[in-house]
């Protein structure tokens, strides 16, 4: 399955990306060099296997509570600045490419 | 100028603090004095934390004149990896589109640390958002290997270990996604240790692949390796993915004995591509472990050569989704004379990012999109459970796998940076650690005839980090006493 120069455009625009006519040639040319190799994936089959989005569900069971379930020590009490205060507006401006003291500020959005 | 003060380990520094015969301050500026001499060289730092270094340094020798209990990694002098968040000292990720962020808080491994009594030096070059094998992908240059200036370091953690190598650091913090940690231990010959996944808490550490990242210590010694997973282990309210699960007293578990340990050798990671210095003297390292009375059972790990493939699908694709937040709006560098948002996001990523994250984002995207995320993404998501049991079926019969850490010694500089795939395969034997979730240290074992350091891998189960560190320490000791 090669890309093509219409799915690089594609997925930069995905992306946020907008990479130059150089930048684009070479991802395509890498983009199919690991796609290629990555094809071996295809010689296992995996149709009775489960996938694995996390190293394991069981890794946050609280021991103290029983059928605790996975990850159930992360749960926690929905209160406003619950487990650390929020930061300040000023702290957390001081980042910011552009700011006017209260906002974040970028050009329009409307572009037409 | 490498002064007695600049090869201590943790132990030292401690003691030598306690008693009086240096101060906290004298060791912090001799370590500034050093860098300031050695790294223009190497390039291991990008940001010295003088001002906040040398306040902790005083609080400890406060505290040491009052003759109080001093904490366990009193005055130590350390280096952070530029990809965890530091307080008030600039935090880059070795990323154009950090190069000025000032982050509010602190990384929970980093405050943990210095609540420890650790004085934190500066943070360290790595391959812009811990992206890279041989730390040539930073925006602020590469890391040279100090063994070899012509050579790498390894990456992505590559400033950490380095800094380490050159006694610019006692120890450093590094983070794992893929090998991070362990490929530039191996490469600079230092220790190396990747915890569990959620052994250690993530929160402040700049996200790579959130199933992915570890942190974890590089250091001179086993035991120091120890005091530091003690020191930042254990779970962390602030981080969901932090495990609720016991932390043992790391450094005393070392010197139980090691009894008739079994120790698998998996035949797929001594196959074609290792090199024959590197096979060698992994070989002669697990002999001196069977000489310690451990016992080798040969084993299988069939689906290892899937590793990389599934590696750069997971991990690109958690990328591509982390990488989101660089927008040029709230905290990263914005394109100058945008006229519009869709402008400014496109030409900031563009401008903000070098060519392996673009390349990385690209991949991820399109793992994810539409009508290819079951063919790729959903794909490798099965396999990687097919190599987490591999590892199931393994730590039934063995209580540790040993291997190569890294099929070669450090290549040069350039040798690889035109050729992703090539780079990408420096990682074969140690990203199955990183997809099955559990620990892996790597230890010096030799050097190859140009004197290039070598490093071989242990790997645990699941929270299993004493055994790891016990069969780590027992052979550097053995070492240490041949030789």
């Amino acid at each position: 399955m090669k890309i093509t120069e219409k799915d690089v455009a594609y997925v930069a625009d995905l992306a946020n990306l907008e990479l130059t006519a150089a930048e684009r040639a070479g991802m395509l040319r890498d983009l199919n060099s690991i796609l290629g190799y990555i094809e071996r994936l295809n010689q296992l089959d995996t149709s009775k296997v489960q996938p694995m989005a996390q190293v394991s569900g069981g890794l946050g069971v609280d021991q103290s509570k029983p059928g605790s379930e996975g990850f159930a020590c992360a749960s926690r009490e929905d209160v406003v600045e619950g487990l650390r205060k929020s930061l300040p507006q000023d702290v957390a401006l001081q980042n910011a490419p552009d700011a006017d003291g209260t906002f974040f500020r970028v050009p329009k959005v409307i572009e037409r | 100028m490498s002064s007695a003060l600049t090869n201590l380990t943790i132990g030292d520094c401690r003691s030598l603090i306690e008693k009086r015969e240096v101060t906290a301050l004298s060791l912090a500026e001799e370590y500034y004095a050093h860098i300031e001499n050695q790294d223009a060289r190497i390039g291991a730092f990008l940001t010295l934390s003088k001002e906040r270094a040398l306040q902790q340094a005083d609080r400890t020798d406060r505290m040491a004149v009052e003759g109080q209990l001093l904490p366990p990694l009193a005055g130590v002098p350390v280096a952070i990896k530029d990809v965890m968040s530091t307080r008030g000292v600039r935090t880059t990720a070795g990323s154009k589109s950090l190069a000025t962020y000032i982050p509010a808080y602190d990384c929970t491994a980093v405050a943990r640390l210095e609540a420890a009594g650790a004085v934190i030096l500066g943070k360290t070059n790595c391959d812009e958002f811990a992206m890279g094998s041989s730390n040539e992908n930073s925006a602020f240059g590469p890391v040279r290997n100090p063994r070899d200036r012509s050579r790498v370091p390894g990456g992505s953690s590559g400033g950490s270990a380095a800094a380490v190598a050159a006694d610019m650091a006692v120890a450093a913090l590094g983070s794992d996604t893929g090998g991070s940690i362990r490929q530039p231990a191996s490469f600079c010959g230092v220790i190396g240790l990747m915890p569990t996944y959620g052994r250690v808490s993530r929160y402040g550490l700049i996200a790579f692949a959130s199933s992915l990242d570890h942190i974890g210590p590089l250091t001179k010694t086993v035991k120091d390796a120890a005091t530091i997973l003690k020191t930042i282990a254990g779970r962390d309210p602030l981080d969901s993915t932090s495990a609720d699960v016991r932390v043992p007293d790391y450094v005393a578990e070392l010197e139980q004995p090691l009894g008739a340990l079994k120790l698998g050798v998996a035949q797929e990671y001594f196959g074609e591509g290792l090199d024959d210095e590197v096979r060698h003297a992994v070989e002669s390292a697990i002999d001196r472990l069977k000489s310690l009375g451990c016992e080798i059972v040969p084993l299988s790990l069939p689906h290892t050569a899937y590793a990389i493939p599934t590696y750069y699908i997971i991990a690109t694709a958690e990328a591509a989704s982390n990488l989101a937040r660089y927008d040029g709006a709230r905290y990263s560098f914005r394109a100058a004379g945008v006229k519009s948002l869709s402008e400014m996001y496109r030409r900031s990523r563009d401008q903000g990012f070098g060519a392996e994250v673009k390349r990385r984002i690209m991949l991820g995207t399109y793992a994810l999109s539409a009508g290819y995320y079951e063919a790729y993404y959903l794909k490798a998501q099965k396999v990687r459970t097919l190599l987490a049991r591999d590892f199931q079926e393994a730590f039934r019969k063995v209580d540790a796998i040993v291997t190569p850490t890294s099929p070669t010694a450090a290549f040069r500089l350039g040798e690889k940076s035109d050729d992703p795939l090539a780079m990408y395969l420096a990682d074969i034997y140690t990203v199955t650690a990183d997809l099955a979730g559990i620990p892996g240290i790597s230890v010096p074992c030799g050097e190859t005839q140009q004197k290039l350091p070598i490093g071989f891998q242990i790997l645990g189960k699941h929270f299993d980090e004493s055994t790891v560190l016990r069969i780590a320490h027992a052979y550097e000791q053995a070492s240490q006493t041949a030789s």
